[in-house]
């Protein structure tokens, strides 16, 4: 190789995957870089997200640095969905967040996938853009067939089950939770809304309305008590602002920029970025001390 | 001209710019049994022919075959290589429903099987299949009648037929095509059979004296709302003793006209007013150039 | 930092219950990872054809691949032999499909249960790596521990310990069975946090074909 060409091997392999050949070997490979590039927890174990190299030596095949994803690195939090009458809604926050810190504030984790469909992610946003490019490659298969198909959303909804079980029988998952959400003109009786989920072991369902990850304990509460099938849209996107401003209050993970996703028989409308009001100025947050005043 | 310098393989070009051996398999095609296919906006049905080695000591060859629960096919000659053809599709099938628990659209079914046709037609080491299909099937933008064709070539159709001796139903449903959009499946299956029996030969070993019989066709039939259905033997006996009785009272009824003003003869001796001749379907349609005849020299293999 | 695991257990309860001339296959339709409810509405019950079914439990990207995988194989069966495969034949098919992953096993715990060649009720129960064995009633998954002894009890099946070997099919009427099952159902939903929301209720029978019939459960 010409000396000169040759790369960082952090950039070479990437910094995320492990990159121990061993510990005792002298000159490690970007022990220098290491300590700079990333963050590395005193103890990995006691931070969730922790961005740590494995250590395992187990983790080393063949001499070579283990190729599979075994933390999630940038990540976004959770994709609520919920079915109305003419079709579902859908939203999520624009963060990606590195660890605790909140890196990228205008990432689009709610994707259109054609006329009828639409999918967000809550996991791994690398990972999730590579979703984004299979499905996009999936809409030009059926740009090319031009037969008048297109895909249903259950049908996009079986096909990430079947890309993410794959990936976790390979043991190199893709890192994320799925929501598919859209509307099935196909019908013999009118459009029919669909949402369905899936996880990063292939595990799925479909149901009235779905939430990912912390969603799925603050929102959903709130879903099973509020949603209708025949809500009407007004109705609907208030309670999504509601569930999204719950969500925010009690999410740490969670930046108040939100997308809102609308799929109905006329198409799929993504709305531009929007704040919701906020709050804070209780007098308990004001003084949070005031009633624990300590012993001394 | 010249032809067998440019005949022994599939990938060289005859100097008028043909393929000769792609040319001989849709010859094989021309000789197999008949199959009529025909489509109106909620159904589509198939009828075919099938061929026995001897009427009397074997089996017809079954010629029908269902893909999946929306999607059936008929084959003309070489069954065997129509059987390969039926396994790939069968898996097709299978596969999407697989991945995305939805049938697969027939158009994409066709599309593939005929892309895998042409792969037989520009490959040294291959041979083409020998076979044309007649596929219908239904999803979501309707039923559905294709033809392939070995050269990879596929054709969408409101009614169709192929095999030996089809030009006779083609004329048969060219002049029945308006009829079909607004008939029911029992009298859209009637008409693929009436249509069928034009192209009944002589044959002994084919059938009985140009007449369909319970044993020797076969139907298959699919719709919205109506999984893929094949119906052989007894199951068809109704349909053919039905057009059959018909027959006999137009039949009938010509004669009695005939009587009454002698002038008019219809002459309409089983098929009502259709040619009772079946017109032989034409073989020498690529032997025009030199006309060697080696086409006609290829013994056949087993054709249904 | 905990290793990423492939597996995951969703939970769930299934029974499934042969008697003379019927069979019953029931499943709880709750999904579960940890202590969260993904949906209340998960059917774990593959319907192969009217006289086959099976019910899994355990985790559920692998039930849904077994699922299909066993689906797609029942189909091929029907176009090479020209009629649907017998629930002794599927059931031998789930042992060999469950084997073959053998170290990497689908973490299900299944029932291959329906009527035999007589209109008997017949049912399978297996290991998550393909052991099985024919018995006349069994349970499987997160209520297993709660529902086997009250069938056991309640059933009065001959033992299968009894010699000469008896058909270890239940003397109870069909009704009766599925009164069982129901009453199996609820009890476990009462303890099992796994175990609720809904249970899917399958009744199969010579005459009738499969039906199909839902029981509301604690919903908490």
């Amino acid at each position: 190789m010409i000396p000169h060409c040759q790369l960082p091997s952090h950039i070479a392999t990437g910094p995320h995957v492990s990159p121990f050949v061993s510990h005792n070997e002298a000159g490690a490979p970007y022990g220098d870089h290491r300590s700079e590039d990333v963050h590395v927890p005193a103890n990995p174990a006691s931070v969730p997200f922790a961005v740590a190299p494995s250590t395992d030596k187990g983790e080393v095949a063949m001499g070579e640095p283990r190729k599979h994803t075994t933390t999630p690195y940038v990540t976004g939090n959770s994709v609520l969905a919920i079915k109305y009458k003419d079709g579902v809604l859908m939203a999520c926050d624009m963060l990606g967040a590195y660890g605790s810190t909140k890196r990228y504030k205008s990432v689009q984790r709610i994707i259109r996938v054609n006329d009828t469909t639409i999918v967000g992610a809550s996991g791994e946003i690398s990972d999730f853009q590579y979703i984004s490019n299979l499905l996009e490659e999936l809409m030009t298969q059926d740009f090319c067939y031009d037969d008048g198909c297109t895909m249903t959303p259950s049908e996009i909804h079986a096909y990430l089950c079947r890309v993410m079980y794959n990936r976790r029988n390979k043991m190199d998952p893709l890192w994320n939770s799925l929501v598919v959400a859209g509307v099935d003109k196909n019908g013999k009786e009118g459009n029919k809304s669909f949402i369905g989920s899936v996880g990063m072991l292939g595990t799925s369902y479909t149901d009235s309305h779905v939430a990912t990850s912390f969603g799925n304990y603050l929102s959903r509460p709130l879903f099973r008590e509020f949603q209708r099938d025949d809500m009407s849209l007004e109705e609907a996107v208030s309670l999504m602002q509601e569930a999204l401003r719950v969500l925010f209050y009690r999410d740490k993970t969670s930046i108040n920029k939100f997308v809102l996703a609308k799929v109905d028989g006329e198409g799929v409308a993504i709305s531009k970025p929007f704040a919701l009001d906020t709050k804070w100025d209780f007098k308990a947050f004001m003084n949070p001390s005031k009633h624990a005043v300590g012993s001394w | 001209m010249f032809r067998n310098q440019y005949d022994t393989d599939v990938t060289t070009w005859s100097p008028q710019g043909r393929i000769f051996q792609v040319e001989y398999a849709m010859e094989a095609v021309k000789q197999g049994g008949c199959a009529v296919g025909i489509r109106n906006k909620t159904h589509a049905v198939l009828a075919a022919l099938k061929l026995s080695q001897d009427a009397d000591l074997s089996s017809y060859q079954k010629k029908v075959f269902k893909i999946d629960n929306h999607v059936g096919i008929a084959v003309s000659g070489l069954i065997a290589d129509g059987r390969i053809l039926c396994r790939y599709m069968r898996n097709e099938c299978l596969n999407h429903k697989f991945v995305y628990e939805s049938p697969l659209p027939v158009a994409r079914l066709v599309r593939d099987v005929a892309d895998r046709h042409q792969v037989a037609t520009a490959r040294s080491w291959k041979r083409p299949f020998g076979v044309g299909l007649l596929c219908i099937g239904h999803d979501q933008t309707g039923p559905h009648l294709f033809q392939t064709c070995p050269s990879g070539n596929y054709w969408e159709y409101y009614a169709i037929a192929m095999g030996a001796r089809s030009q006779a139903s083609k004329t048969y449903l060219e002049k029945k095509l308006d009829d079909f959009e607004k008939c029911d499946l029992d009298e859209l299956v009637k008409h693929a059979l009436r249509a069928l029996e034009e192209s009944c030969g002589t044959r002994k070993a084919d059938d009985k004296d140009g007449k369909l019989t319970k044993q020797n066709c076969t139907v298959a039939l699919v719709g919205e709302g109506k999984p893929l259905l094949v119906l052989d033997g007894d199951d068809i006996a109704e349909y053919v003793d039905a057009i059959h009785s018909e027959q006999e009272e137009a039949t009938g009824a010509a004669a009695a006209e005939a009587e009454m003003s002698i002038d008019t003869s219809q002459g309409g001796d089983g098929a009502g007013d259709l040619p009772s001749v079946p017109t032989q379907a034409p073989t020498t349609e690529t032997g025009a150039a030199g006309g060697d005849g080696q086409a006609e020299e290829q013994q056949p293999m087993e054709e249904g | 930092m905990s290793r990423w695991s492939p597996y995951d257990l969703n939970g769930g309860t299934c029974i499934a219950i042969g008697g003379e001339g019927y069979c019953i296959v029931a499943a709880s339709t709750r999904l579960s990872t940890g202590f969260s409810i993904l949906t209340a509405d998960k059917s774990m019950i593959l319907e192969v054809n009217d006289k086959c079914l099976i019910a899994s439990a355990g985790f559920d990207g692998d039930r849904s691949q077994l699922h299909k995988v066993l689906t797609f194989r029942s189909e091929n069966y029907e176009h090479f032999h020209k009629k649907p495969m017998s629930c002794p034949a599927m059931a031998q098919m789930l042992g060999n499909t469950l084997y073959y992953k053998r170290f990497f096993p689908y973490y299900t715990f299944n029932l291959c249960a329906g009527l035999d060649d007589q209109g008997r009720g017949c049912v399978y129960t297996y290991d998550a790596i393909g052991s099985h064995e024919r018995v006349g009633y069994s349970c499987q998954g997160s209520g297993k521990d709660l529902v086997q002894p009250v069938l056991d009890n309640q059933l009065k099946a001959p033992s299968i310990l009894e010699l000469p070997p008896k058909v270890a099919v239940t003397s109870l009427s069909q009704a009766e069975a599925i009164e069982t099952v129901k009453i199996a159902f609820s009890a476990a939903s009462e303890r099992d946090i796994y175990t609720g929301d809904a249970v899917e209720i399958f009744i199969l029978t010579p005459e009738h074909g499969v039906q199909k019939e839902i029981l509301p459960l604690r919903r908490d």
